[in-house]
Parts: C-alpha cells; sequence; structure tokens
C-alpha cells in the first residue's frame, strides 16, 4: 500500500516558508543572527539566543555530525509503518544549530559522532525533505 | 502564617488497566474529587478553587477544561487554574493553589485528573500534527513520545558509559514496589533478562522501558492548617515549590543528558523550603520512561551526573533498597493514564500520613520530594512535603 500520502505534512506558515522553498530548490538554509552571530534552527522571529530582530537567511554547509538517534522498530502511527526499521537522528550542524533529520542507509551502521551529508528527498510536488546520509569513516 | 496544606486523596480503582467501574473522564473526575474531599469531612459546596490539566475531550469540551468541569460539578469556583505544561502540572497545581490559599484567594481547592485513554483506545505513538514548532519534526517520524526518550538514552549511554541493564534495574524496582501495591496494574514477577529481552520500541528503549498505558482518576484536596485543624484533619504542610520548562520540540532541548527544568525547579523548592538532600526522605518522581528516572535522581542533586547508573544499580531503589523511591510502582507497573503527576501526590501524602499497606511503608517518613516531568523531558515541577 502506499501510504506516503497519509504522511504527516508541514503545515507552512509565513515563519517558515523560505526554509521549505529552499529545500523545494535544493538549497538547505538556516537563520543567523546579525547582532550575536549565533544561528538557529527552527527559524525564528527573534534570536533565541539575543533575542535581537535583526536576523537574516544563510546558507548552511549541509555538513552534519550525528549528535543522537535510535532505530525506530514501531512506527509514529501506520503512515510510516511500512518504513519499520528507520532511523530518526539529531545532526550538529558545524554552523551550530542541532536538527532533526532521517539517516538513510543501514541502520546497524548508525553511530554517534559520524559525519553525514544532507540529502534532498523529493516526497511531493511541494515538499523536499533534508535527509542525511553517512559519509565514509575516515581512517 | 496560616500555611497551605493538603487534606485529602483519593484515586478510581482500576481492574487491568481500565476504570473498575466504568466512566467517562468527567465520570472519574467526579468520583475522585467527592471521595477525596470527604475524606477531610468536606463536599463539593465547599470547593471555591479548581486546578486540573487534561487530555480529555480534545478538541472539544476539554479545551476549557476548568470551566467543563465546574459545570460538570455543579460548582462556581472563583480560582481557576488550567496550567498543563504535561505530567508534571499537578505539582505546578499544588504550588499555585498554595499561594491563592495563603493570600486568601481561596479557602479550599480541588486539584483532579482523570483519563479514560486505555478503555478509549485512544493513545497511540503517532505524533503532534505537523504545525508551528512540530512542522520540523513529526514528518520525520519518531514515535512520540518514546522517540525523545530513547534519543536521551542513546546519548546518555555514549557519554557515561551507562547500559541497558542498569535501565533495568529501574524497572525491576518498580515492579517489586508495584507487586506489594493491591491497587497496581502490573504486579507479576520482572527480571532484568524480561526487560532487556522485551519487544524493541525505539533503541535502546523496549517496551518494558516505557510506562504502562491505563485508565486512571486522581484528586488532591488543599485548605490552610487552620481549617485542617477546625476538621479534625492531619495535615500535610506545603513547604517548597518550583517550576521550569525548556523545551517541547527534542531537538531544541539544551543538553540531552542534562534535565535542566529539575535541576531548577528542585533547587528552588528545596531552598524555599530550606532543607538539603539528607532532609529528604522519601522521593516520588515521574518515570515515564527508565531513562527519566535516571536522569531525573542525577538531576535533583542525588547523584552526580553520569553516575545514575551506579546509584540504581543492586536493587537499591526497590523495597529494601537504600534509596526507595515511586513506593506505588510508578508510572512503569501501577498506573499511566497520560499524566502520572498527581498520582506521585497521592502517594506521598499516603506514605507521610501512614496510610499505605505496612509491607508497602518507608520508615519515618516525615518529609517526601515530589518531582514531576511532562511533555519530552521538557518540563519539571517539584514539591517539598512535609508533616513536621
Amino acid at each position: 500500500m502506499n501510504t506516503a500520502n497519509l504522511k504527516p505534512a508541514p503545515s507552512i506558515d509565513p515563519d517558515s516558508a523560505p526554509y521549505w522553498d529552499a529545500l523545494n530548490a535544493g538549497r538547505l538554509i538556516i537563520k543567523s543572527c546579525v547582532d550575536c552571530g549565533k544561528a538557529h534552527f527552527y527559524p525564528r522571529e527573534l534570536c533565541p539566543h539575543c533575542h535581537s530582530d535583526n536576523l537574516s537567511w544563510i546558507e548552511a554547509s549541509g555538513r552534519g555530525v550525528i549528535y543522537s538517534f535510535t532505530v525506530c522498530r514501531r512506527s509514529a502511527g501506520p503512515a510510516f509503518a511500512d518504513e519499520v526499521p528507520y532511523v530518526v537522528a539529531l545532526i550538529d550542524l558545524p554552523e551550530g544549530p542541532r536538527m532533526m533529520s532521517r539517516i538513510t542507509g543501514d541502520p546497524s551502521d548508525v553511530a554517534i559522532g559520524r559525519q553525514v551529508d544532507v540529502r534532498f528527498e523529493r516526497q511531493s510536488e511541494e515538499l523536499v525533505l533534508p535527509f542525511f546520509e553517512m559519509l565514509e569513516e575516515q581512517r | 502564617m496560616d500555611e497551605a496544606v493538603i487534606v485529602g486523596v483519593a484515586e478510581e480503582p482500576l481492574t487491568k488497566g481500565v476504570f473498575a467501574i466504568p466512566a467517562s473522564p468527567l465520570q472519574a473526575q467526579a468520583r475522585v474529587a467527592k471521595a477525596a474531599l470527604a475524606k477531610a469531612g468536606l463536599t463539593l459546596a465547599d470547593v471555591d478553587g479548581l486546578c486540573t490539566a487534561n487530555l480529555w475531550g480534545l478538541p472539544g469540551a476539554g479545551i476549557l477544561p476548568t470551566i467543563t468541569l465546574s459545570e460538570y460539578l455543579g460548582i462556581i469556583p472563583t480560582f481557576h487554574d488550567g496550567t498543563n505544561f504535561g505530567g508534571a502540572a499537578f505539582e505546578a497545581h499544588v504550588a499555585h493553589a498554595a499561594l491563592a490559599l495563603e493570600r486568601k484567594q481561596a479557602d479550599v481547592i480541588l486539584i483532579v485528573y482523570g483519563s479514560a485513554q486505555k478503555s478509549e483506545r485512544s493513545r497511540n505513538l503517532g505524533g503532534r500534527p505537523a504545525n508551528l514548532t512540530f512542522q520540523f519534526e513529526t514528518p520525520w517520524g519518531l514515535p512520540t513520545p518514546a522517540g525523545g526518550y530513547a534519543l536521551a538514552a542513546m546519548r546518555h549511554m555514549h557519554e557515561f558509559g551507562t547500559r541497558r541493564e542498569d535501565l533495568a534495574e529501574i524497572a525491576v524496582a518498580a515492579r517489586q514496589w508495584a507487586a506489594l501495591n493491591p491497587r497496581a496494574t502490573q504486579r507479576g514477577p520482572l527480571s532484568i533478562d524480561d526487560v532487556l529481552n522485551a519487544p524493541p520500541v525505539c533503541d535502546p528503549l523496549g517496551v518494558l522501558d516505557c510506562c504502562l498505558v491505563t485508565d486512571g482518576a486522581g484528586a488532591v484536596v488543599m485548605t490552610r492548617a487552620s481549617h485542617a485543624k477546625a476538621l479534625g484533619v492531619r495535615p500535610v504542610y506545603v513547604r517548597g515549590y518550583g517550576q521550569a520548562a525548556t523545551h517541547w520540540t527534542i531537538a531544541t532541548a539544551p543538553d540531552l543528558t542534562r534535565l535542566l527544568p529539575a535541576e531548577i525547579s528542585s533547587k528552588r523548592a528545596m531552598d524555599m523550603a530550606g532543607v538539603g538532600h539528607d532532609a529528604i526522605d522519601l522521593v516520588q518522581l515521574y518515570d515515564s520512561f527508565t531513562i527519566t528516572t535516571l536522569m531525573t535522581l542525577e538531576a535533583l542533586g542525588f547523584c552526580q551526573r553520569g553516575e545514575g547508573r551506579a546509584f540504581v544499580g543492586g536493587g537499591r531503589l526497590a523495597p529494601g533498597g537504600e534509596f526507595p523511591i515511586n513506593t506505588s510502582g510508578g508510572g512503569l507497573s501501577y498506573c499511566h493514564p497520560g499524566m502520572l503527576g498527581i498520582f506521585l501526590l497521592i502517594e506521598a501524602v499516603r506514605q507521610l500520613l501512614g496510610d499505605v499497606e505496612p509491607d508497602r511503608q518507608v520508615n519515618d517518613v516525615s518529609t517526601v520530594l515530589v518531582h514531576g516531568t511532562g511533555g519530552t523531558l521538557s518540563s519539571g515541577a517539584t514539591c517539598i512535603l512535609s508533616v513536621n
């Protein structure tokens, strides 16, 4: 059964539209504070670090490191049941923020500290999600 | 000062995790409200303050829960508190009720909770609707709330060498307490191996690392010490309280291995009560998952960060152990009707008043620390309760 159309899609709003629009064009952008210099995720109206409204969008490198992960043996409702087991992870971006994503590839290879790279996966005409894939382990 | 006190508690009996006498969430709350008030010789006609947090009736009558409840109960409270930051809300209600009572803004306050989630089969692992902050998490399919706690457990293992066996100790201790509690839902024998071999949910957590899904209803009645004396009821004093919350989306947690809300709220509560760790005779804490217990004990300061593993080992939390906690069996084995916070208060009051089965009674309990955690390691609220 194709359950893709049952999956919860983001309710895009004026706050988040630039982020989702950029993903749809194959770019990962995040918000950064012009005053304190810190980036944040998810995008907000005020910097969560210093509360300035002087913010700009910056292009993320697309690189990241796995901060933590879990192999989901049960799914978040029937929409994801076909995909079990799948790996949901928290990714630390070199720009500073942490974001949730999925790790593609073999779940048994996933480890905290592994380097990952963004991989844009189109879900529908309107939606691209930023998955991450593991880079070859450095020797 | 005429201090705020707890004068009555009650809960609705369960059979196999569902209400022994079938009930809607409102019916169950009406029963426990009446029963808790009766413990102090009070009735609903005496109640002028109402506190609740709820999961029932959403969307619908539950959106404005204190109004729906007061309508259903036939009362007109002049103090309402619908604070809801997850299962810890009831420890915050005690604080708010104490403030209102001591300022004489209310005379008798009812704190009440009820859920028929198991009877209604309304609970699943699906995430919140993908709007606002959750639009960045729900589309990934992380089971809720187990997945968020699994992320914390995985990181805790990575940083501190915590093992699944250590977490299993917590589930086994909870079960041993539940075996002594006739009200508890899961009372059968449980071994470390049983926990390790249980069906996995989200690595590293298996199904026996997770709290139960049950019905449940509970009530706590508060007034002032002078009123308790006039009623001839032995009071439980509220000596300190605190609360804090840091995040709900798990990616924005400041540090996944440090339960900051519990650090902040417990420090405030203990400072207010003027007590140190040595003065705490018993701890009741929110065990939504085994990892929650471990991280809460570290955050409350009963052991150092990263040392929870050694602290919980060797049956120390179990009956007869050096550091008994969650003497009801907790959310892991006693009951978990969506929110546990009010049941932690009920068990604390019973232990303080010597109102539990003799083999479950902890010796010389005069001060109890109650700590609730809500959301996904999101919020914390602490109460220091005492009979001295």
